[in-house]
């Protein structure tokens, strides 16, 4: 019986458009409240004030000093007033309902049983599936691999030994940031100078130096570093071992109470170096010492007397690689 | 006074459009599902709905920095009505984010409203992430919601780190010379990886800045739009999830539909979001680019910070000991790598792995639809609080530095005690919130209310 009316009903409505309106209330009733609405409209009024006051804002070139605060004053105020007539509505406007729906079915037993089916029946001529199978993953790891290939030519990634690369050689000399050459009496005990050398590119990791000078009798460089620090002039790279930030504080004069000994400390990551031990790694994450650059004096001006004791910058796998110098 | 009256036609406006749109699409039926879809009510699941509203704020102050920001390293002398900067030499790139904070009109609105929006998506995905670990709703049958949402949370930080070190000002110099020697640190790659990403040694060719902005402008957000997709698509096929309620059950969903109860709380909270974000924009200074300068190699300025949600990596950086690992002459394990690869890897490794490590640690591989109090399962609330004390104590070790300066507490003395911390703390969470959990359960159990676990 059910299924000749269900007929009947389909067989008339074929053709023929639903009827547009549903036979009853889908949501729930509710009384209806003046009050709210003009709230919502007043709110509403007061977003176009706060948009609109956006143009001549815009437009005044003597708000200029004010300027980027009248702009969000403007538009945040206007999404505020927004947002607020919106939550009124939300509140006191919207019938309050809660419905109850039910969750999706957990799975499809039957759907998945037949999914497996299709995936299974259509290989139905192969006769060799696990060659075929193999063959396929060769062909697509191959592809893969041909098409992960143009992706070398992103950066020089063979070239390692770039890594260790700086411009400083025997003679070279040491410049100020004004491309002035550092005299051996600019550099005093109470503070680093800053220096590069000359004719090279600055922002490389290799060519910033700390230099200072310290009392000669304090130093505690290694035994192989012999005459590195003529008149207790030191020089550092600038770039620290741990993650490459320039070295940009020194620790003196010092503050007895909290510290025992002139430093170079890294802002970054606080890593700590000892400028009279060689670089030594006082306190922080470094796991190497700062590399020392050899100095001489000619004619009152600073000069390299050869390259770094050791790589400069952050470690890698090779940090330590075929180095005279360990450090 | 009772509503409209039984039957009365809707506008006509109404009428056509949905005529129009089923007779060309015979979607009708799906939208009268969609309008009716219900929304269970709870607070904490708007902070997933503010993370995308974030996002799309993201989006628009994003498209309109485009027309503006040069990525370009090419050298330039200042010339802008910027006083201390003039005659600087900078970088096209930095010279542009600057003119677009003082030469073009609202642009300095647009900038701080985008980098605003920025970190307020991030707390917003993480109170999200949060709170659907500790009520378990990442179980099965959304687990694979959680890992793209995780997937997000990854994309989101490494956008917003590239997002600030486009401007090539003095700090994001600073943090892409980090971000290099954390690649530089990776063990028996890293060396080489780093020269391929920067295209040498560091600061990288010209070609850096290039990838660096595509990367930004394209290549992430149009990753983060389709996980988003997939994320609200999943969320839609299996329903939301509830808490325990009078007729809310494992098989029936129960709460706001979306019309009209639930749309206008959204777009309330979508307006009030760009409210937020945008009155923020406007009257608090963030990332005030023009004061750090430009970037060199040679320069570095004490007491920086990153954006707060890279403030864990820094502070993992920042506590390890100084030491790497190697054999013989060969470096294993530069330092970097610790606090600034494998300290977030283990955390992403856990939030992946967790959905699955529960099923298998509790057996439990039953459709979950309903919620957890935390309290309800003491374990897990027990694992999850250890895990964010962890995070979170070295996220406070970040700010070592800044506390030094305000308090005049030793920075080293920090440094030493939270290195004890970040391992006693944790543990003493777990202890902690497992016992809270009892004792909350406990409280609970006369009256008789709870409910017993499926």
């Amino acid at each position: 019986m059910n299924w000749l009316v269900a007929l009947i009903a389909l067989l008339l409505g074929r053709g023929r458009r639903r009827h547009a309106v549903p036979p009853e209330r889908v949501v729930a009733p509710a009384t209806q409240r003046p009050g709210a609405e003009l709230v919502v409209i007043a709110l509403l009024a007061l977003a176009s004030l706060s948009a609109l006051a956006f143009v001549p804002i815009y437009a005044l070139d003597s708000l200029r000093h004010l300027q980027t605060q009248l702009f969000g004053l403007s538009l945040g105020l206007a999404f505020a007033f927004l947002s607020a007539a919106c939550i009124v509505v939300a509140k006191t406007l919207v019938p309050e309902e809660q419905i109850v729906d039910e969750y999706s079915e957990p799975e499809h037993a039957y759907e998945q049983a037949t999914v497996e089916q299709i995936v299974d029946e259509s290989g139905s001529r192969f006769t060799r599936r696990r060659l075929v199978k193999l063959a396929a993953g060769g062909a697509g790891a191959a592809l893969g691999a041909a098409l992960v290939t143009p992706a070398a030519s992103l950066g020089p990634f063979l070239d390692v030994d770039q890594l260790r690369r700086t411009a400083w050689r025997r003679g070279v000399r040491l410049v100020d940031s004004d491309d002035k050459p550092v005299r051996a009496a600019d550099v005093s005990t109470k503070s680093f100078l800053t220096a590069f050398p000359e004719g090279a590119d600055r922002d490389a990791v290799g060519s910033p130096l700390v230099v200072v000078r310290l009392d000669p009798d304090s130093l505690e460089l290694p035994v192989d570093r012999e005459g590195w620090a003529p008149e207790g002039i030191v020089a550092y790279s600038k770039i620290c071992t741990h993650a490459g930030c320039a070295i940009a504080l020194y620790r003196t004069p010092l503050h007895e109470p909290t510290s025992s000994k002139s430093a170079f400390v890294c802002p970054c990551h606080y890593s700590t170096f000892d400028p009279a031990a060689g670089g030594k790694v006082l306190f922080g994450p470094a796991g190497r010492n700062l590399p020392q650059l050899p100095l001489m004096i000619e004619n009152g001006e600073l000069r390299a007397a050869g390259d770094f004791s050791g790589p400069i910058g952050p470690s890698w796998w090779g940090v330590r690689w075929g180095n005279q110098h360990r450090s | 006074m009772v509503g409209c009256a039984l039957g009365e036609p809707a506008p006509v406006v109404i009428r056509r459009a949905v005529r129009f749109l089923d007779q060309r699409s015979g979607t009708a039926p799906l939208i009268r599902k969609a309008l009716r879809y219900v929304f269970p009510d709870h607070w904490s699941f708007l902070l997933g709905e503010i993370a995308l509203y974030c996002f799309v704020v993201l989006v628009g102050t994003g498209v309109f920095l485009t027309l503006f920001f040069e990525p370009s390293t090419e050298h330039t002398t200042y010339h802008g009505s910027y006083g201390p900067l003039a005659g600087s030499e900078m970088s096209q790139a930095y010279r542009s984010a600057v003119d677009m904070s003082f030469e073009v009109k609202a642009g300095l609105l647009m900038r701080q409203t985008h980098h605003w929006a920025a970190d307020v998506f991030l707390v917003a995905i993480v109170l999200h992430l949060l709170r659907v670990f500790f009520t378990g709703a990442f179980r099965k049958p959304r687990d694979l919601v959680w890992y793209v949402g995780v997937m997000m949370l990854g994309a989101a930080m490494l956008e917003g780190f590239l997002g600030y070190s486009l401007v090539d000002d003095l700090l994001s110099g600073m943090g892409l010379a980090i971000a290099y020697s954390v690649v530089l640190s990776i063990p028996l790659i890293g060396g080489n990886l780093a020269l391929l990403l920067w295209d040498g040694p560091f600061p990288g060719a010209d070609t850096f800045l290039s990838r660096m902005y595509i990367t930004h402008v394209l290549i992430l957000p149009v990753l983060i739009a389709v996980l988003l997709t997939i994320h609200l698509l999943l969320i839609v096929a299996r329903h939301h999830t509830q808490f325990r309620g009078p007729r809310a059950s494992e098989r029936h969903v129960v709460g706001t539909p979306l019309l009209p109860g639930y749309a206008p709380r959204s777009i309330g909270l979508a307006f009030g979001v760009a409210a937020v974000l945008i009155l923020l924009g406007g009257l608090v200074q963030i990332n005030p680019i023009w004061q750090w300068g430009p970037f060199e190699t040679a320069q570095a300025t004490n007491g920086a910070q990153p954006d707060w949600y890279l403030g864990w990596l820094i502070g993992g950086l920042r506590l390890m000991p100084g030491f790497d690992v190697t054999i013989g002459d060969y470096t294993l394990v530069p330092n970097a790598f610790w606090g600034g690869a494998l300290f977030p890897l283990v955390v992403f490794a856990f939030l992946f792995a967790w959905p699955s490590l529960e099923r298998r640690i509790t057996g439990d591989t039953a459709f979950h639809n309903l919620l957890d109090r935390p309290r309800d399962n003491p374990f897990r609330t027990a694992v999850g609080a250890a895990m964010a004390t962890w995070v979170f104590c070295v996220f406070v070790a970040g700010s070592s530095d800044r506390v030094a300066v305000w308090l005049k507490i030793s920075y080293t003395a920090q440094i030493w005690f939270w290195r004890g911390a970040v391992v006693a703390l944790p543990i003493a969470a777990f202890v902690f919130t497992r016992r809270l959990c009892d004792a909350l359960r406990e409280e609970d159990a006369p009256a008789g209310v709870r409910i017993v676990q499926a």
